[in-house]
């Protein structure tokens, strides 16, 4: 009744010759291909530094009036654009605007890799039913694998710093924005799209005129959360060395500051309430013809 | 520049069917909706009933052998109640659906030849739409809505604006070129809808349900706009609607369509004095015959007499007819054909009874 107590497992030698087969078939790759990917995410290495050196270098009265319209020109909202410049002014008092700016940067470069990448592949979903069905599980392991996992391999691959962050922060975000610029595209008004095509569109000219801004204000939700789940990640990128509010949260772990972890955290809550409210009033005010103001 | 070749070879072509116009003709059209339509096309063409094919075989009859002929610069509408297949059939004049069997030709050339390329460019140059629920970009005010059709065109900016500005004015929407669709009520949302399909100045015209929608004060509105655009534009012009009136209103033409099939084809006054079965009976009775019916249909012949007091021109419909009649306190008017001269006449007694709806139908 062995078999009973216990659940019948593969033979402990073959698992742990599987294992260091499967690591080692990695560590082959790694060393065979590792420079090659690294010198091909160059140039997202150089978009990070330039950003990053913008935003530190940049004196902060600029930053400050910066964002400041940016809030306004999303959000048409003084109310908005006063809380904003408040949390940033706090940030600033409590020291913690480098970091600060470092992860603002951060985050900045990674909601474009997410729109950049994720609204080809959510228009290429919404078109077929077939890829649908295939990239909607690879979607939920994205979203669902620990992130620590997938920090293994793109540490092998990159080693430590900025772009392996990146990477690793841009997996986690990015399945919103397909998932809802498929949603979106979906959702569109099929009597629409069929003026548009009783007038001549091509394909093309479907998606830019009709499909694309009827679906935008799903995809401005989408692009939020994934503003939202990049600035979630922002600590675990600290630990493969990604610079900004994540550090001092680690070390305060480690040596159990309870102040400076609370801080640098209510920063970072600062910033994605800041993101969060302007992205949301943004797309709000993309709906603005949409309400029915005529019965 | 093969681009701007066909496209001037397309604006060419339109500019010539616009002089002549572009007569429509369908012929033997089948459509079946179901999984595999084409295995079970020839059951349908040999007459199997709609409910035995979907029972049997899965497949439902949208259209059954359909013939019309619309010739250029008419107004042709195509009646029927919900589910007889009217919105099936007027997509198949600019492919939106594809027939099953059949064939369809417009202004001679053959439309289910085309390729995706050839049908783009004659949905953009040779036909325009307008639908039942408006179908206007919510995001676009009524100027950028009324130049869409001449946007995809590549028109220069300015002429697209020039045109539909035209149009806007045209159809009364002048100051509103900065409002967005759901700043409108439905019959102005309608009158953006014609200006976008007319700002196309393509030779057909597809008004699928266009006014069913609306209210019907500003039904009968929409109708008087369209019947004084059509005397200086003279297009080819689909009208589909569930309603008699107002199919005998503006078709110069009318099929009456049911279960897919065209039970009755001719001038509203063929139908309001023909019906071909006891289906088209009712629906003709509680038609106002007097709008309809024409003085000639019912004069008697009285060639070359002198004419009375009370005259009329030939085509002039019974109401009218009857209300000069009135009005002057005779019995009797003379009907003249175009050259002036008497050729019938008309008494009370004859018009009343042809105002009346028959006893017991036929």
């Amino acid at each position: 009744m062995d078999w009973l107590e216990k659940f019948p497992n593969i033979d402990d030698d073959v698992l742990r010759e599987l294992k260091k087969a499967i690591d080692e078939g990695f560590r082959a790759f790694t060393r065979a291909y590792g420079d090659a990917i690294e010198s091909f995410f160059d140039p997202l290495q150089y978009f990070l530094i330039q950003s990053e050196r913008f935003m530190t270098n940049t004196p902060w009265p600029i930053i400050m009036l910066l964002i400041g319209a940016i809030a306004w020109f999303a959000s048409r909202n003084w109310k908005i654009v006063a809380s904003a410049l408040v949390t940033l002014a706090l940030i600033g008092l409590f020291d913690m605007w480098d970091d600060t700016m470092k992860t603002i940067s951060m985050i900045f470069v990674c909601t474009v890799m997410s729109i950049v990448v994720g609204i080809p592949i959510g228009v290429a979903m919404s078109r077929s039913d077939r890829l649908q069905r295939a990239i909607n599980p690879i979607l939920d392991v994205m979203q669902t694998m620990p992130s620590f996992v997938y920090l293994i391999p793109v540490v092998m691959l990159l080693g430590i710093g900025k772009v392996p962050g990146l990477i690793a922060v841009v997996i986690y975000a990015i399945p919103p924005i397909i998932r809802l610029t498929n949603l979106g595209i979906r959702l569109v008004d099929r009597d629409v799209l069929e003026a548009a095509d009783a007038f001549g569109s091509s394909p093309w000219q479907r998606l830019k005129n009709v499909q694309l801004p009827l679906a935008l204000p799903t995809i401005m939700a989408g692009i939020n959360q994934t503003i939202m789940m990049a600035l979630a990640m922002v600590v675990i990128a600290s630990m493969i060395g990604v610079q900004g509010l994540g550090q001092p949260v680690l070390k305060a772990i480690a040596n159990q500051y309870f102040t400076l972890g609370m801080f640098n955290g209510l920063a970072i809550v600062g910033i994605a309430i800041i993101f969060d409210r302007v992205s949301q009033a943004y797309g709000l005010r993309l709906q603005k013809h949409r309400q029915v103001i005529h019965g | 520049m093969a681009d701007r070749l066909q496209h001037e070879q397309a604006q060419r072509e339109a500019q010539r069917q616009a002089a002549h116009g572009v007569g429509i003709e369908i012929r033997g059209l089948y459509k079946l909706f179901g999984p595999n339509p084409s295995l079970h096309i020839d059951k349908a063409r040999a007459g199997m009933s709609k409910t035995e094919l979907n029972e049997k075989h899965g497949h439902v009859i949208g259209l059954r052998d359909i013939n019309i002929t619309m010739p250029a610069g008419c107004v042709q509408v195509v009646m029927g109640l919900s589910g007889s297949g009217k919105s099936t059939l007027i997509r198949h004049i600019n492919r939106l659906i594809e027939p099953t069997a059949g064939q369809l030709l417009v202004g001679g050339t053959d439309v289910l030849a085309m390729n995706e390329a050839d049908l783009r460019a004659f949905r953009r140059h040779r036909t325009a739409m307008v639908f039942q629920k408006f179908a206007l970009l919510p995001h676009r005010n009524v100027l950028e809505n009324t130049v869409y059709g001449l946007e995809i065109q590549g028109l220069p900016r300015a002429r697209q604006v020039e045109a539909a500005m035209r149009w806007i004015e045209r159809v009364g929407l002048k100051g509103f070129e900065d409002r967005y669709p759901n700043q409108l009520s439905g019959g102005m949302q309608q009158r953006v809808g014609l200006a976008r399909a007319l700002t196309n100045d393509a030779p057909i015209l597809l008004m699928d349900e266009a006014f069913s929608a609306l209210d019907p004060l500003i039904r009968i509105d929409m109708q008087s706009v369209l019947l004084d655009l059509q005397k200086e534009i003279k297009k080819t012009i689909v009208f589909i609607t569930h309603d008699l009136d107002e199919a005998l209103r503006l078709g110069d033409r009318i099929a009456i369509l049911r279960d897919g099939e065209v039970i009755q084809q001719g001038t509203g006054q063929d139908i309001v004095l023909r019906p071909a079965d006891d289906y088209i009976t009712k629906f003709v009775k509680e038609v106002n015959r007097g709008r309809v019916i024409k003085v000639e249909t019912i004069m008697e012949a009285a060639a070359g007499a002198s004419p009375s007091r009370v005259t009329v021109l030939a085509g002039t419909l019974l109401e009218e007819a009857a209300r000069r009649l009135t009005e002057s306190g005779e019995q009797t008017l003379h009907v003249l054909d175009e050259s002036g001269k008497v050729c019938g006449r008309v008494d009370m007694q004859r018009m009343v009874a042809a105002m009346v709806t028959p006893a017991g139908g036929h």
